[in-house]
C-alpha cells in the first residue's frame, strides 16, 4: 500500500477516534462513539500492517492474537468495582509500550538521522521513555493501593521533595550523557534514566493518599496520552501523536474536574496529598457538639413509607457492601407507589470519575434518575427523606462554613436541607478525610448503624411486608 | 414502660391511671407495670413516685397526698417551688428527696429532660387548634368556584416552644403568619418555620439567663406595643406566649387592642395561668369581648392526653436514667441538670441551685498550620498572570520556530491542534460516562502498537523485535479490553 494511502487511513483512524470521543456526550450516543473507536483502530492497524514498512506478520499475528484473548477475558470478567484497578493496569501497560517503543526506536538500525534532526529524535526518545516510564510504575503502585494491596497511607519519606529534585537532575544529566552520543554509548545512560525514571513514578505515586486516587488515575491517564504522543514524534507518526493528545487532553481535564470538586489544587495532589488513615479516630475541624440518634431499619422503612421525594445519595462505601442491588428494588419499588426516588452523585465518589455512575447502571437503575450535584442540590429543600449510603465528606456540612475543618471550600451534596435524614454507616468512624462529620449530629439527622447491605435487604423486607399487608 | 424496666425499675401504676389518656390498665399490665388498686397502696410502695400536678390536699379524705410518701421516699414532679413553700416544708418534714420537672435547667444535654419543652410543645400546637374551632373561617386561602376565600392571618407573640409549635401547626392549615419576639436571635428561627419575623426599629439585647427574656426598657416597650395595637387591626387570630421568669405574664393585649379586632376574630392567651398576656383574659375559660374570642385554656397538653403522656413519660426515663437507673440510683449533686431540679434531699432545701458559671466561650479556632498550599477558594487567575504565561509561550514558539527543522514543527502543529481539539471535545463528555471515557481512552492509547508493529519488522532475534513484540502484546490487551470493557459498560446503561 502506498504511503498515500496509508496516511489517508491514519486521517480517516484520527477523525473516528475523534468522534468516538465526541459521541460520550450522550448516553444514546454512547454506543455508537464505542463502535467508531473500534473502526478507527482497525483501518489504523490494517493500514500500518499493510504499508510496507511492517513484514514479519508471523511474530505479529501471534503476539496480537495472545494480547487481544487476554484482553477479552478481563474485559468480560472483570467486576464493575474493580473498574479503577483495571483502568490503572492497562494505563501501566501502555506507559510500558511507549517505554519499549522508544527504547527499539533508538536501537533501530532502519531508522537514521543526522544532526539537528538526529539531536531531536534522541531527545523525542529520551522524554518518551521517561513520561512511559514513569506512567508504568505509577500505575502499578496505583493498582496496588486501590486493589489494597499496598497501604492507602501516603508515604510521606522526610525531604521527598528534594529526592524528587535530585533524581529529576540525575536524568536532566543523563540526558546530556545521551543526546548526541554514538548509539552504543548512549544505551547506558537511557537505561539509567528509565531506572530512576521509574523509582520517581513509584515514589510519587506512593506519596498519595487512598483518598485522592481519583485525581492520580486521572493524572496518569493524561501520561500515557503524552506517552503515546511523545513515541509519534518519534517515530515521526501523526496519528500516534494525535491520538496521544486526545487521550492527554482528556486526563488533564478528568484531573482538573477531580481537584475542583475536591477543592484541592492539582499540585498539592500530586506532591503529596491529604488523604490521611481511613478510620481513625475524627481530627481536625471543630468538634461538633451533641449526640446521634441511631435508627432501626424498620422505622427507616416508616419514613420512606410516608416520604414523596426521596432522595438516595451513594458512596463508595455502597459499593463495597454490595447493597447497589437490592437498593435499586426499593427504588423501584417506592417508584411503584408513586414516590419521586432519585439517586445524588457527588463527582468525588467513588474511586473514579464516574464510578458510581456505572455501579449504578449495573444495578439496572436507570440513569435519567441519576443526577449530578449541581442538578439536585437546589432539591433537597423539597425533599423529604434523604438516604445517605456509605458516604461521608461528600454530605459534610462542615467544607460549606467550618474554616478550620480540612475539606473547607470542597463543594458537597447540601443533604441537611431536606426535611429527615439517614445516614447509613457501618460505626461512627470518620472516612477518608478523617474529619467528623456534624451532619450526623443535626436535628433531622438519624443513624443506621452496621452493614450497608444488611440494612438495605431488610427495609426491602420491610416496605415489601408492609405491601402484602396493605 | 418497657425502658423503666429496662432501667431496672419495677413499676406500680395506679388503677385508671391511664384513662383519660387512653391507655387502660391491662395496657399497663401487658408493658410490664404492676397494677395497684389504690392511689394509697403505689404512695406507700414506692421508693420513687411519679407525678404530673404538685402534691394536693385531698378534699375527699381531708388530707393532704404529700403525707402519703414514704418517710425518705423520692418524689418527681412539677413543682413550682416559688409558689408553693407550703408543700415544700410539709415535704421537708418526710425527709423527702424531691426533683421538680419544672426546673430542669435549659440547657443542650437536657432537652430530653425538658418537660417544660416538651408541654409547651404541645400547648402551642394545641392553641393553633382551639383557635381553628372557634374561628369562622378557612386559614387556608382557597379559590374556589363559588368564589374566593382569603387566608388568616395570624400572629404569635412569643417564638419560644410554644409560639414555634404554634407557627409550625398554623402554617401547616395554610395561614399567613407572622411573629414577635424581643429576642432577636430568634428571627432565624421564625424565618425557617415559614412565618414573617416582625421587627421594632430599636435594637435592644433581650435575651436574659436561659434564653428567657428579660424585662424590656419603658422605651421599647412603647414601641412594642404600638406594633401590636396595629397589627390586632389586620390579624384574625392572635397566640400569645410571652412569660417573664420570676414576673409572671406582661399584659401585652389592652383592651382597647382587643375592641380595635374584627368581630369572629381569636386570641389564644397561652400565660393566663400566670395572669395572660391579654387584659380580658379569664384563665381556664373562653370569654367573648366585644366580638371577640378570648380563649384562656390552662390545661392545653391535657386536651392531647396521650401525646403529653408520652412525651412527659419519655422526660422521666430520661431524668431517671440520668440518675443512674435502678441499678445505680443516686442524686448527683455535681450533675448540673439533677442538681438544678433538685427542690429538697433528705428534707434539706437545696432549691435554688447556685449559679452555675456558663463555660466560656469556645477559644477563636486556631487554624491547624497548613502543610500545602491549599487555596480554599478557587485561585483569582490575575491579569498579570495570564499576560506572562502568554509571553512565555510565545518565546518558547519563538525559539523552537528559530532552531527547530521542518519536519519537527509540522509534527508540532499537529500536536497543537490535537489538543485543543480534544480540550473541545471531552469538555463535552457528560459526567456519568467518565469512566467508560477512561476506558476509552486507554483504548484508544492502545494505537503505540502502530509503533510496535513499525519495530517487529526486523529479524526475530534482534532486541529491537523483542521489545517491539512486547510493546504490540500490551498495546493489543489495552485494545481489545478497553473497547470491550468499555462497550459492556455502555450496554449497562438504560433508562
Amino acid at each position: 500500500m502506498p504511503s498515500s494511502l496509508v496516511t489517508v487511513a491514519y486521517i480517516a483512524a484520527g477523525i473516528l477516534f475523534i468522534l468516538s470521543l465526541g459521541g460520550l456526550s450522550a448516553q444514546e450516543s454512547a454506543r455508537r462513539g464505542n463502535a467508531f473507536g473500534i473502526a478507527g483502530m482497525l483501518i489504523a492497524v490494517v493500514a500500518t500492517a499493510a504499508g510496507g514498512r511492517v513484514t514479519e506478520y508471523g511474530v505479529l499475528v501471534t503476539t496480537m492474537g495472545i494480547g487481544a484473548i487476554i484482553g477479552a477475558l478481563v474485559a468480560a470478567r472483570v467486576a464493575m468495582t474493580a473498574m479503577p484497578q483495571l483502568v490503572a493496569i492497562l494505563h501501566s501497560f501502555v506507559g510500558a509500550a511507549a517505554v519499549l517503543v522508544g527504547i527499539g526506536s533508538y536501537l533501530d538500525p532502519e531508522q537514521s538521522f543526522s544532526g539537528a534532526e538526529a539531536i531531536i529524535h534522541e531527545l523525542e526518545v529520551f522524554v518518551g521513555v521517561f513520561i512511559g516510564a514513569i506512567t508504568f510504575t505509577g500505575s502499578i503502585v496505583a493498582f496496588g493501593k486501590l486493589q489494597g494491596v499496598i497501604r492507602s497511607k501516603p508515604l510521606l519519606l522526610p525531604g521527598r521533595h528534594w529526592l524528587n529534585l535530585v533524581m529529576l537532575l540525575g536524568c536532566v544529566y543523563l540526558a546530556t550523557r545521551f543526546v548526541g552520543v554514538p548509539p552504543e554509548q548512549g544505551l547506558t545512560p537511557l537505561l539509567v534514566m528509565t531506572g530512576i525514571a521509574c523509582i520517581i513514578g513509584v515514589h510519587l505515586v506512593m506519596a498519595i493518599g487512598g483518598a485522592d486516587m481519583p485525581v492520580v488515575v486521572s493524572m496518569l491517564n493524561s501520561y500515557s496520552g503524552w506517552a503515546a504522543s511523545a513515541a509519534g514524534f518519534m517515530l515521526s507518526n501523526d496519528l500516534l501523536i494525535i491520538t496521544g493528545a486526545l487521550v492527554g487532553s482528556s486526563g488533564a481535564i478528568l484531573s482538573y474536574i477531580m481537584c475542583k470538586a475536591m477543592n484541592r489544587s492539582f499540585l498539592s495532589v500530586i506532591f503529596g496529598g491529604f488523604g490521611a488513615t481511613e478510620g481513625a479516630a475524627p481530627a481536625g475541624g471543630s468538634a461538633p457538639v451533641g449526640e446521634v440518634v441511631s435508627v432501626s431499619a424498620g422505622e427507616t422503612a416508616a419514613l420512606l413509607r410516608e416520604a414523596k421525594n426521596i432522595v438516595v445519595v451513594p458512596g463508595y462505601g455502597m459499593a463495597v457492601a454490595h447493597a447497589q442491588h437490592p437498593l435499586f428494588e426499593i427504588a423501584q419499588l417506592l417508584k411503584e407507589r408513586g414516590k419521586n426516588v432519585r439517586f445524588a452523585i457527588h463527582p468525588v465518589a467513588g474511586r473514579l470519575p464516574g464510578h458510581m455512575n456505572v455501579l449504578l447502571a449495573e444495578a439496572k437503575v436507570p440513569y435519567d434518575i441519576v443526577l449530578e450535584m449541581e442538578e439536585i442540590n437546589p432539591d433537597f429543600p423539597e425533599t423529604d427523606v434523604v438516604l445517605v449510603i456509605g458516604a461521608n465528606d461528600i454530605v459534610n456540612p462542615g467544607a460549606l462554613d467550618d474554616t478550620s475543618s480540612p475539606i473547607y471550600g470542597m463543594p458537597v451534596l447540601e443533604v441537611w436541607k431536606a426535611e429527615s435524614v439517614v445516614v447509613m454507616k457501618r460505626s461512627m468512624a470518620s472516612g477518608y478525610a478523617g474529619v467528623d462529620n456534624p451532619l450526623f449530629y443535626r436535628e433531622n439527622t438519624q443513624m443506621l448503624f452496621g452493614d450497608a447491605k444488611k440494612n438495605v435487604d431488610a427495609i426491602l423486607t420491610d416496605l415489601r411486608g408492609a405491601a402484602r399487608a396493605a | 414502660m418497657a425502658r423503666l424496666i429496662k432501667l431496672g425499675f419495677e413499676v406500680l401504676v395506679q388503677s385508671g391511671a391511664g384513662e383519660g389518656a387512653s391507655f387502660s390498665d391491662a395496657d399497663y399490665a401487658r408493658a410490664g407495670a404492676e397494677v395497684r388498686q389504690t392511689a394509697d397502696e403505689v404512695w406507700q410502695q414506692a421508693d420513687v413516685l411519679l407525678k404530673v400536678q404538685p402534691p394536693d390536699v385531698d378534699p375527699e379524705r381531708n388530707r393532704h397526698e404529700a403525707d402519703l410518701l414514704r418517710e425518705g421516699g423520692t418524689l418527681i414532679s412539677f413543682m413550682w417551688p416559688s409558689k408553693n413553700e407550703a408543700l415544700i416544708e410539709r415535704l421537708a418534714r418526710r425527709r423527702a428527696t424531691v426533683i421538680a420537672m419544672d426546673q430542669v435547667p435549659r440547657i443542650t444535654r437536657a432537652q430530653k429532660m425538658d418537660a417544660l419543652s416538651s408541654m409547651a410543645n404541645i400547648a402551642g400546637y394545641r392553641a393553633v387548634i382551639e383557635a381553628a374551632s372557634f374561628f369562622g373561617r378557612f386559614f387556608t386561602g382557597q379559590m374556589t368556584a363559588a368564589g374566593k376565600v382569603p387566608p388568616a392571618k395570624v400572629l404569635v407573640i412569643g417564638a419560644g416552644v410554644a409560639g414555634l409549635a404554634a407557627i409550625g401547626a398554623a402554617r401547616g392549615l395554610g395561614a399567613i403568619v407572622r411573629a414577635f419576639d424581643t429576642r432577636p436571635a430568634v428571627k432565624e428561627q421564625v424565618h425557617s418555620m415559614g412565618a414573617d419575623f416582625l421587627e421594632l426599629p430599636l435594637q435592644e439585647d433581650a435575651e436574659g439567663e436561659g434564653g428567657y427574656a428579660k424585662q424590656m426598657s419603658a422605651a421599647f416597650i412603647e414601641a412594642e406595643m404600638a406594633l401590636f395595637a396595629q397589627q390586632a387591626k389586620e390579624v384574625d387570630i392572635i397566640i400569645t406566649t410571652a412569660l417573664i421568669p420570676g414576673k409572671g405574664a406582661p399584659t401585652l393585649i389592652t383592651r382597647e387592642m382587643v375592641e380595635s379586632m374584627r368581630a369572629g376574630s381569636v386570641i389564644v392567651d397561652l400565660a393566663a395561668e400566670q395572669g395572660g398576656n391579654c387584659a380580658v383574659t379569664q384563665p381556664g375559660e373562653v370569654v367573648v369581648h366585644k366580638g371577640v374570642t378570648v380563649i384562656g385554656y390552662i390545661d392545653l397538653p391535657s386536651r392531647l392526653a396521650p401525646t403529653a403522656s408520652q412525651l412527659y413519660g419519655s422526660n422521666l426515663v430520661h431524668l431517671l436514667a440520668d440518675m443512674g437507673g435502678a441499678k445505680s440510683w443516686h442524686v448527683d449533686l455535681d450533675d448540673e441538670v439533677v442538681r438544678g431540679a433538685l427542690v429538697l434531699k433528705d428534707g434539706e432545701l437545696m432549691w435554688p441551685p447556685p449559679k452555675v458559671d456558663k463555660p466560656p466561650p469556645p477559644a477563636a479556632q486556631v487554624k491547624p498550620p497548613a502543610p500545602l498550599v491549599v487555596s480554599p477558594a478557587a485561585p483569582e487567575r490575575k491579569p498579570g498572570s495570564a499576560l506572562l504565561a502568554l509571553a512565555a509561550a510565545g518565546a518558547g514558539l519563538f525559539g523552537v520556530g528559530l532552531v527547530a527543522p521542518p519536519a519537527f514543527l509540522s509534527h508540532l502543529t499537529v500536536f497543537v491542534l490535537a489538543v485543543f481539539v480534544g480540550w473541545q471535545v471531552i469538555w463535552n463528555v457528560t459526567p456519568a460516562l467518565h469512566t467508560p471515557l477512561m476506558s476509552v481512552t486507554n483504548a484508544i492509547s492502545g494505537i503505540i502498537i502502530i509503533g510496535g508493529m513499525l519495530q517487529v519488522s526486523g529479524p526475530i532475534t534482534s532486541p529491537v523485535t523483542v521489545l517491539g513484540a512486547v510493546a504490540v502484546l500490551l498495546a493489543t490487551i489495552n485494545v481489545a479490553g478497553g473497547f470491550l470493557v468499555t462497550q459492556r459498560m455502555l450496554r449497562m446503561f438504560r433508562k
